[in-house]
């Protein structure tokens, strides 16, 4: 089978972090809920990934690391906890429902919501900030990197427009992390979503988020803590604020391997091995008659994802043909960004994506080029 | 049961702020380990550093220097 659906998870780990969620599944105790041996063994287990992922985004300190399941978690964390009725927030078109979903749901509820334009291949319109801001206006939430085109936003001009409007800056990570070195504190960035199982090559159902220092977010959750057991409030004082009950141990064991593993191979490294063959895929199928490519691909600010159609061909059945008759796994449909495809003319149709990791090779990518070419 | 011996207490905000006194002081060696929070401290969080009362200048300097958050310092029979 040839994978190429990293963009949703990564599906081959680097050993080491395999061999941690075992270790881990075989002496740890729960975090912060004693001080015998397996119990801390636990709790500085998820004190070494809190450290190594503050290390990842250049953090003020590990304790601006909440962990939680996912991006989904940590998005709705950030959006739900920060913004109220009569708030004003902006956000982008290239967004995943994991952003919108949310903000739709607060927008019912009394939130004032922009949504930013693109343009034909999928680049948001930065112009259109300016023009977006209103006296109400609390926050900026966009993603990092689109999961349908895979280019980068500028989270640099972004974070500096927020930071000059005194707007909260709110930033999806989900594709960006583990791909682009984010830093928090030099982007402006005062709240960082992201997930473990996607480039930063983690077990499913570890995320987190980074809160700036001095940013208070109410809790989604309220419950055990490990501290404060008396109050009759959850704690305000981070990672605990926004932690309530028992974290997935096992899970940020892996997670903290995984982020060794990143900070020691280098993300540059990583990321020119990536796009090198999502650009070799491009460059073998973008000229394939019928073959419609989505996305900028004149930068390298972008993440190895490259979304086509072939004709008027349903997307979802391309990607049948592709497993079927080559053995390949491949993503359809409108990948939960419902805006991103409305905007590129594909809502009906979706688009096939192939997203590639450090672990593809140049044959799998080959074989993915004949594979179009022949269904073309 | 053991006979109470005179320590030093110090206490944290929160459980990360304990693992990071016990992470600097295993990087500069210096003494106590992390045991539950005595039952005379009132203390937010679960985890405190034990040490002998003599070493409450050294640490004091350790925390200060590495910018560690705590909740308290305390001397108490344990």
């Amino acid at each position: 089978m040839i994978y190429f659906d990293n963009a949703a998870t990564t599906q081959q780990k680097p050993r080491a972090v395999l061999d941690a969620v075992l270790e881990a599944m075989t002496h740890m105790g729960n975090a912060g809920r004693g001080a015998h041996t397996a119990s801390l063994d636990a709790a500085r287990s998820i004190y070494d990934a809190r450290t190594l992922l503050a290390e990842l985004f250049h953090s003020e300190s590990p304790s601006c690391i909440a962990f939680t399941s996912n991006a989904t978690e940590s998005l709705n964390t950030a959006l739900k906890g920060l913004l109220r009725p009569g708030d004003h927030a902006i956000t982008t078109v290239l967004e995943h429902n994991s952003v919108l979903r949310p903000l739709y749901e607060l927008r019912e509820a009394g939130t004032e919501l922009t949504i930013l334009p693109c343009d034909d291949k999928g680049c948001l319109l930065y112009d259109a900030l300016s023009d977006a801001v209103r006296p109400n206006t609390r926050l900026i939430v966009c993603t990092g990197a689109s999961n349908v085109t895979g280019n980068c936003t500028d989270l640099a001009r972004i974070g500096a427009f927020a930071r000059e409007h005194g707007l909260l800056f709110v930033v999806d990570a989900a594709q960006l992390a583990g791909i682009f070195p984010v830093d928090v504190q030099r982007l402006h960035i005062d709240v960082l979503c992201f997930t473990g199982h996607k480039a930063l090559l983690g077990p499913q159902g570890t995320g987190g988020l980074y809160v700036r220092e001095g940013l208070s977010i109410r809790p989604l959750k309220s419950g055990g803590s490990g501290i404060d057991s008396q109050n009759t409030h959850h704690p305000d004082r981070m990672p605990t604020a926004l932690e309530a009950g028992t974290l997935n141990g096992h899970g940020i064991a892996g997670l903290a391997a995984a982020v060794r593993f990143l900070l020691e191979e280098g993300l540059d490294a990583i990321r020119a091995r990536e796009l090198q063959l999502a650009q070799e895929f491009y460059l073998g199928v973008r000229d394939i008659p019928g073959v419609t490519v989505y996305g900028d691909f004149s930068t390298l600010a972008r993440c190895p994802i490259v979304s086509f159609n072939i004709g008027e061909w349903d997307s979802g059945s391309v990607s049948d043909e592709l497993l079927t008759q080559y053995g390949i796994s491949a993503r359809s449909g409108i990948h939960c960004a419902p805006l991103m495809h409305q905007s590129l003319g594909t809502l009906k149709q979706g688009a096939v994506r192939f997203s590639f990791s450090q672990f593809n090779t140049h044959e799998e990518v080959q074989t993915g080029i004949r594979a179009v070419r022949e269904l073309a | 049961m053991r006979k109470k011996e005179l320590s030093l207490i110090i206490t944290f905000p929160s459980t990360a702020d304990a693992l990071a006194m016990e992470r600097i002081c295993a990087r500069f060696q210096a003494p106590g380990r992390l045991i539950p929070v005595p039952t005379s401290i009132t203390a937010s969080c679960g985890l405190a550093w034990r040490s002998a009362p003599s070493d409450q200048e050294a640490l004091e300097t350790l925390i200060s220097t590495e910018k560690l958050t705590i909740q308290g310092i305390y001397e108490c029979m344990v």
